[in-house]
């Protein structure tokens, strides 16, 4: 039995002459982070959607459901984004059904790494954190980069701020590598309010140095009690 | 009136190129016969480029295989994260490493395991190191000139002894006791091949691998984390140790402390 696997091609690229040819993607901007504890995940992500140096709309979700413990958070191109929530979701409308239960963060995350491998030669044009509960309950957060590879994490920030975010994060947040034998105890020392704030502070301070991030904050906590939405005004400017 | 006699006349100073003509002319450079000058020296700068940002290595010896490698991922110039994992654990007995595309090499070699893992289902034995190197080269083969960048070494233990394969995303394979993959390799392969020895005990292949790998993530930029060193037997694979770069520093080359100056006496 031949297995065939056959990711898309890209559509040949119109010749491009002196000057900008046309591309099938475009930069939406936004700054996506997650942070796991041991038994809570907060996801979060600006609010501001911009193309060049325009803001399209202050007020657009990045953050999407797929199931009842697992929340992504992505940005980059926002038709493509909508494109892969809408492929997630199908695909876990059908698990669902064969299966009579959700699936798994882990199983969702491994999920997501094949849908955007499948489109190797003409990616998806998002950057992903996927976070959520996993089977025992503690708090998981994995991070994608536009192909698939993908790592599970104990923190974790994408987009336009993230190399503004991502050293605060370490600093407050970095512990003993995974990787590391005899293996150490990696989990985020935070409680869940203190995680919380953390988020709000590296927010406010990528708002001021992004221009693509900034106008508000949607923070999505997840923990045994189910969903909470939480949402901070940023700079709009 | 000042005296311009000792002066020599005033004429137009020419170049003496009669004399070395080569020595003042323009310098001219060869230019390749290609219609998209521009897109050709982004190709090439793409070239010298590092390669697959990462120091793996694997070698054969007495007691088995060792298989190291570093942990850093980085996009550019941001070190995307310090905790990837480089050895991929395909089956228990067969490793494979990562260098290159991340999601080329997750992908890949998952599928490689699934249909390991599906050969021993139809043929009732495992597969050999050899069946699953020709297995993935074959794959990535089919999709040269694509864009696929990897360069894995396929390590394990089969029926024949300890195997070691390089195969990488030109189609390339090769046999082999000994190699290095990534921006740090040549760094790795100082240190590996100075110290190696067919006869080595496995604590001592595992501390070599483990100085090899340190040493190019001291070197290379683009590598750096944790040091993974495996070892592969009759039994299969074993994690034997992953340590962080930095405290291995410290552990290497401890810092030696400045003798106390004697104090000063009150005046």
């Amino acid at each position: 039995m031949s297995m065939v696997f056959a990711p898309q091609l890209a559509e040949a690229a119109p010749t491009s002459h002196a000057g900008a040819s046309w591309s099938p993607y475009d930069n939406n901007g936004g700054t996506c982070v997650a942070i796991a504890g041991g038994d809570y995940c907060v996801i979060a992500a600006d609010t501001r959607m911009s193309t060049g140096f325009s803001i399209l709309t202050r007020d657009h979700s990045k953050i999407h459901q797929i199931t009842e413990k697992c929340v992504l958070a992505s940005s980059g191109f926002q038709a493509d984004i909508r494109a892969l929530q809408k492929n997630l979701d199908a695909r876990h409308q059908i698990y669902q059904h064969q299966h009579s239960k959700q699936m798994s963060c882990p199983a969702m995350a491994q999920l997501l790494s094949n849908t955007l491998y499948y489109k190797r030669f003409f990616p998806y044009y998002a950057f992903n954190v996927l976070g959520g509960l996993d089977t025992e309950g503690k708090g998981c957060v994995y991070t994608y980069d536009a192909v698939g590879s993908y790592e599970r994490s104990g923190y974790s920030s994408q987009g336009s701020g993230q190399t503004l975010i991502m050293p605060v994060l370490d600093n407050q947040l970095k512990s003993a590598s995974p990787l590391v034998l005899p293996p150490r105890e990696s989990s985020t020392p935070l409680t869940e309010s203190e995680a919380v704030d953390l988020i709000k502070d590296t927010f406010a301070s990528a708002a001021e140095r992004d221009i693509y991030t900034g106008d508000g904050v949607e923070i999505v906590i997840i923990n045994k009690n189910g969903i909470r939405r939480e949402t901070m005004p940023l700079k709009r400017d | 009136m000042l005296d311009f006699s000792a002066l020599e006349p005033p004429t137009l100073h020419s170049l003496p190129s009669s004399v070395e003509p080569h020595l003042f002319a323009a310098p001219s450079f060869q230019l390749p016969a290609v219609a998209d000058l521009d897109g050709f020296q982004k190709a090439a700068v793409q070239m010298v480029k590092p390669a697959k940002g990462t120091t793996t290595l694997a070698f054969v010896f007495k007691h088995g295989v060792i298989v190291a490698a570093d942990s850093r991922a980085s996009m550019g110039n941001y070190i995307s994260s310090q905790s990837v994992k480089k050895i991929l654990e395909i089956n228990p007995y067969l490793l494979g490493t990562m260098a290159g595309g991340a999601a080329d090499c997750q992908f890949w070699q998952r599928n490689l395991g699934t249909r390991c893992r599906l050969h021993e289902l139809a043929n009732k034995r495992r597969i050999s190191v050899t069946g699953a190197s020709k297995l993935l080269a074959n794959t990535l083969y089919s999709y040269r000139g694509m864009g696929l960048s990897m360069g894995t070494m396929i390590a394990g233990w089969d029926e024949t002894g300890p195997g070691l394969y390089y195969v990488d995303s030109e189609g390339g394979r090769v046999k082999g006791t000994r190699f290095s993959v990534g921006s740090g390799s040549t760094y790795a392969y100082g240190v590996l091949d100075t110290g190696f020895n067919w006869d080595m005990s496995i604590d001592e292949a595992v501390e070599l691998a483990r100085r090899a790998i340190y040493h190019a993530t001291f070197r290379d930029g683009a590598s750096g984390g944790v040091v993974s060193v495996y070892y592969v037997g009759p039994a299969g694979w074993k994690k034997m140790s992953g340590d962080d770069v930095g405290e291995l520093h410290y552990s290497y080359y401890p810092v030696q402390e400045a003798p106390a100056e004697a104090e000063m006496g009150e005046a």
